[in-house]
């Protein structure tokens, strides 16, 4: 939870702003823009700063909120208040329609696809009849209240900062939220992310087209700033600087987004206006600056401007802790977690000629730990990825409770009280703590993007912390609550990775070398908590190296040798028997 | 419509669709070695195509100045990476390439501008101008940035696009330029007509496509390449110098690029920003080849080239609409077949 007091005082300070004797109506026409683009740019840090999904077309949103309410209030003669929550419709369904389509894509393939369209909408908006063409709509009606009709560059002033306010506001509360975790964890991948049932996909729509909108806004605010619109400011070339000021900025930080828009909308009036003087007789040196500038801010910079402001100021005090006496409600249980838990059968995986995993069968019965041990590349982990979802199996099944999950995704596995942790880490390193730990807890909340926005998702929001909270202390990082994950030593991130897992009330919790780079102490310690979790009803499914550690703690041994099960039994028998050895030491001499 | 327009579109597409398989080879090769996705690609297209032209009207070249600019860069960047361990041949054999040979190019540029040289020389000195920019930019701008993500580099390639393009403007002016033909002569076959220059770019690009299929296919080199592009620590504990295979793809890169800029030259006139669409047709083919494939990336230029032909036919006015959109379907299609596990890191 940040302080809301910093914005206030932004707030009156921008408030203030034309009431200064004096000022210049040229600076307030700058800071409309400046508005305008941090809106664009908003979304975008939301999109790619966040979401870690790069969008070039960005401007094709801008175009189609402007173009909607320029259409439709002089064409149809529609109030400009009425057009507004039109112009976003028309932007958001667009950005579903166009999501559906590109989001899904992963790395490189997103920003190209936005490319493409987006310089084909800019060659549409051009080419339409009823858009004009290339001349564009001109004429558009001011905004007005009653008889107040905003004519002037200072009068509109207002609308487009309360706009921005607004959207800031309602974007950091998205982001500070049980979807904002979600959203959040999008970047790092979305293994981790679906191990707790989020549904990537859409979380990945939701923000493309939270920032559509946001870019629709823009749009809308630009028709009736300039009361004129045509296709130039909505083409690739606009698209690329949305990104560029997002980039400068920081593109981590919703303030990132207007800080950048002020540097790079002054900047580019400054190069226009003086490189002429400088370099006489040419018309696009601004862009050159410009180009060079981005990629020395790259080079110099990468995280941008407001990260780099910001470490300036002291280190915020840690947050408060989440009040533990709230309890968050138990997940929905099947009607008897008793007997056999999790059933593998003949289960095989094939990747190409490979065989990673074959033909395993076990089980894993309540109230048991499981050890799976073998040596490196026996198919532990991939067993693991079949069991979770994360890979379906070429043949055999996979029961849980005695029904069958070979093809359910990973969001339906964890439903079912199947938690993991990973063999590398997949923690969301600039989150705290606590907000990582919360993602285990996801599917036990409900506020959805909208409640969260508006506040509205508080008291399910402090169950969920409080619930984060409970397991951090259970696995002994308290004092930890409040760093980021990634300043962590990777023992305590594994450990980290376990109190995740159990906020999701686990009935079977998969541990994937969870004992790797403990200390001795820390190893005990874990070893404790487990027979704990054992004794108040859980069962453990784990991957381990440490044969000290498993031999005291499994009531049960599993070996897989080359991706085949060579043996199964209790600590002692396995000590003993001849193949095991003969896979971890080779023939006996 | 009758089959001697059709056959003339057919034709006219595979012309363009043949320089779009070029600039998509370059720009899979190019992304294949170092990550780079090369928007500036469609400045190579310019800058060779009209230096080729400004050459051949007995102008000077502002290009082969930017080279020298850049090769002082570059030169500039080696120092700073190896102040700490400086030694004799490391500064000379740098000088010579950044500095000494852009030079002599220039001397030779000046010299040859004067006096409205052959257009084997013209075609010479472009290609050795555009492809020294190429080298140096890597240098410059991509190799610091070499172990960044995809993002990263595709952005500050977009930086590199408009800087190229502004330069563009400032060497070239607004107006556009035609070349003078590389091959004339032309011979008639039924009631088609070819052209000494459109056999010029077929021959070409099937020369470029086999000779890259099989440069990446079987040798040890083309391997290292690919090797490079996909774990980076990996090749270099290998042995692979990683600096270097990105210097290559950026040099071949740029002559293709420059080179399918000569070809189309004496067709088309070409204005500074012409580039960029020509390239990002270029992208389209290749983003229908995966970005990995070859003989895809050729096969889906000539589709691209066809289609923008007969939606130039039918309804120009939405020529560029209908080419780009044409991605569209495709995307779709990948996305359906997206690959199950694909984590990304930072």
């Amino acid at each position: 939870m940040q302080s809301r007091l910093p914005i206030l005082v932004f707030a009156l300070v921008m408030a203030a702003i034309p009431f200064v004797p004096g000022m210049p109506p040229f600076w307030i026409v700058l800071l409309d823009n400046i508005g305008l683009a941090a809106l664009v740019a908003m979304g975008l840090v939301l999109l790619t700063g966040v979401g870690g999904l790069t969008s070039f077309g960005q401007a094709a949103f801008v175009g189609f909120g402007a173009y909607t309410t320029a259409v439709l209030s002089t064409a149809y003669g529609l109030s400009p208040w009425l057009t507004l929550p039109l112009s976003l419709v028309v932007s958001g369904s667009l950005a579903v329609l166009l999501g559906l389509i590109t989001v899904r894509l992963s790395g490189h393939y997103l920003p190209l696809g936005t490319l493409a369209w987006g310089l084909g909408l800019f060659y549409l908006f051009s080419k339409l009849e009823f858009l004009g063409r290339n001349d564009g709509i001109s004429a558009i009606p001011p905004l007005s209240i009653g008889t107040f009709r905003m004519l002037s560059p200072g009068s509109i002033y207002y609308a487009i900062w309360v706009a921005v306010i607004l959207s800031a506001l309602l974007t950091m509360n998205l982001l500070d939220s049980r979807t904002g975790r979600a959203i959040r964890a999008l970047r790092r991948g979305h293994v981790a992310a679906e191990a707790f049932g989020v549904h990537t996909p859409r979380a990945k729509l939701l923000v493309f087209i939270h920032a559509a909108v946001l870019a629709g806004l823009s749009g809308w605010l630009y028709a009736h700033l300039q009361r004129a619109v045509n296709p130039t400011p909505f083409g690739a070339q606009a698209g690329i600087e949305y990104l560029f000021i997002a980039v400068v900025g920081g593109a981590g930080y919703v303030w990132g987004g207007v800080l950048g828009a002020a540097i790079v909308v002054v900047l580019k009036e400054v190069l226009q206006s003086y490189l002429p003087l400088i370099l006489p007789g040419s018309g696009q040196v601004e862009t050159i600056v410009f180009g060079i500038m981005l990629v020395a801010l790259l080079q110099l910079a990468p995280g941008g401007l407001w990260p780099w402001l910001m470490s300036f100021l002291p280190e915020r005090t840690s947050g408060k802790k989440p009040d533990t006496s709230l309890k968050l409600e138990q997940r929905t249980r099947a009607p008897a977690e008793a007997g056999v838990l999790l059933q593998v059968e003949k289960a095989r995986k094939q990747f190409g000629g490979v065989v990673a995993v074959n033909n395993v069968s076990f089980e894993v019965q309540a109230k048991e730990i499981v050890a799976l041990i073998g040596p490196n590349g026996a198919g532990k982990s991939t067993t693991f990825n079949l069991i979770t979802g994360v890979l379906s199996a070429t043949s055999g099944s996979i029961s849980v409770l005695g029904n069958k999950v070979d093809k359910a995704p990973p969001q339906e596995i964890v439903k079912l009280g199947i938690s993991r942790t990973f063999q590398h880490v997949k923690l969301v390193p600039d989150m705290t703590v606590l907000e990582n730990v919360a993602i285990g807890a996801h599917l036990r909340g409900h506020s959805g993007p909208i409640a969260s926005m508006l506040r509205l998702d508080r008291a399910d929001e402090a169950k969920l912390l409080a619930e984060a909270a409970r397991q951090i202390e259970r696995v002994g990082l308290a004092d930890q609550m409040h760093q980021l994950a990634g300043s962590l030593s990777l023992g305590q991130q594994r450990i980290v990775e376990i109190a995740r897992a159990l906020c999701v009330d686990p009935m079977l919790l998969l541990l994937d070398e969870p004992a790797a780079g403990l200390r001795h102490m820390e190893k005990q310690r874990l070893a404790a908590l487990l027979r704990e979790l054992r004794d108040g009803g859980m069962s453990v499914l784990l991957v381990e190296h440490d044969m000290g550690f498993v031999m005291n703690l499994a009531d049960r041994i599993v070996v897989l040798d080359f991706g085949t099960k060579i043996a199964e039994g209790t600590p002692a028998t396995i000590k003993t028997n001849p193949e095991v050895i003969k896979a971890y030491l080779g023939v006996a001499a | 419509m009758n089959t001697t327009i059709m056959l003339f579109l057919v034709q006219d597409g595979i012309t363009n669709g043949a320089i779009y398989a070029l600039l998509g080879l370059a720009l899979v090769l190019v992304f294949a070695v170092t990550r780079v996705i090369l928007i500036p690609q469609g400045e190579f297209v310019t800058y060779g195509a009209l230096t080729y032209a400004s050459l051949a009207a007995g102008q000077m070249p502002g290009t082969a100045k930017l080279a020298l600019a850049l090769g002082i860069g570059a030169f500039a960047f080696d120092l700073f990476v190896a102040r700490k361990a400086l030694h004799g041949r490391l500064v000379v054999r740098s000088f010579i390439t950044n500095i000494v040979l852009p030079s002599i190019v220039l001397a030779l540029t000046i010299y040859f501008a004067a006096q409205k040289p052959p257009v084997a020389v013209c075609i010479a000195l472009s290609l050795v101008i555009v492809a020294m920019i190429g080298l140096y930019l890597y240098r410059i701008a991509f190799q610091p940035l070499a172990h960044t993500s995809v993002l990263v580099l595709l952005i500050a390639s977009v930086g590199v696009h408009l800087a190229l393009q502004g330069l563009g403007l400032l060497f070239f002016g607004a107006e556009g330029q035609r070349g003078p033909a590389v091959l004339s002569g032309a011979f008639t076959a039924g009631s088609l007509r070819f052209t000494g220059q459109s056999l010029t770019v077929y021959g070409i690009t099937i020369a470029f496509i086999v000779g890259l299929w099989l440069f990446f296919g079987l040798t040890l080199y083309g391997k290292a390449l690919r090797a490079t592009a996909v774990n980076r620590l990996g090749a270099r504990l290998a042995g692979i110098r990683t600096t270097l295979s990105g210097q290559i793809a950026f040099l071949l890169a740029s002559v293709i690029g420059a080179l399918s800029g000569i070809m189309i030259v004496p067709i088309t006139t070409l204005y500074y920003d012409s580039g960029f669409l020509i390239g990002l047709k270029g992208f389209v083919a290749a983003i229908i080849g995966g970005l990995v494939s070859y003989p895809l990336t050729a096969v889906a230029a000539l589709v691209v080239g066809i289609v923008e032909a007969f939606s130039s036919f039918y309804a120009s006015n939405y020529k560029e609409v209908i080419v780009f959109m044409l991605l569209i379907p495709v995307l779709l299609l990948r996305s359906l077949a997206a690959p199950a596990v694909e984590e990304e890191k930072d």
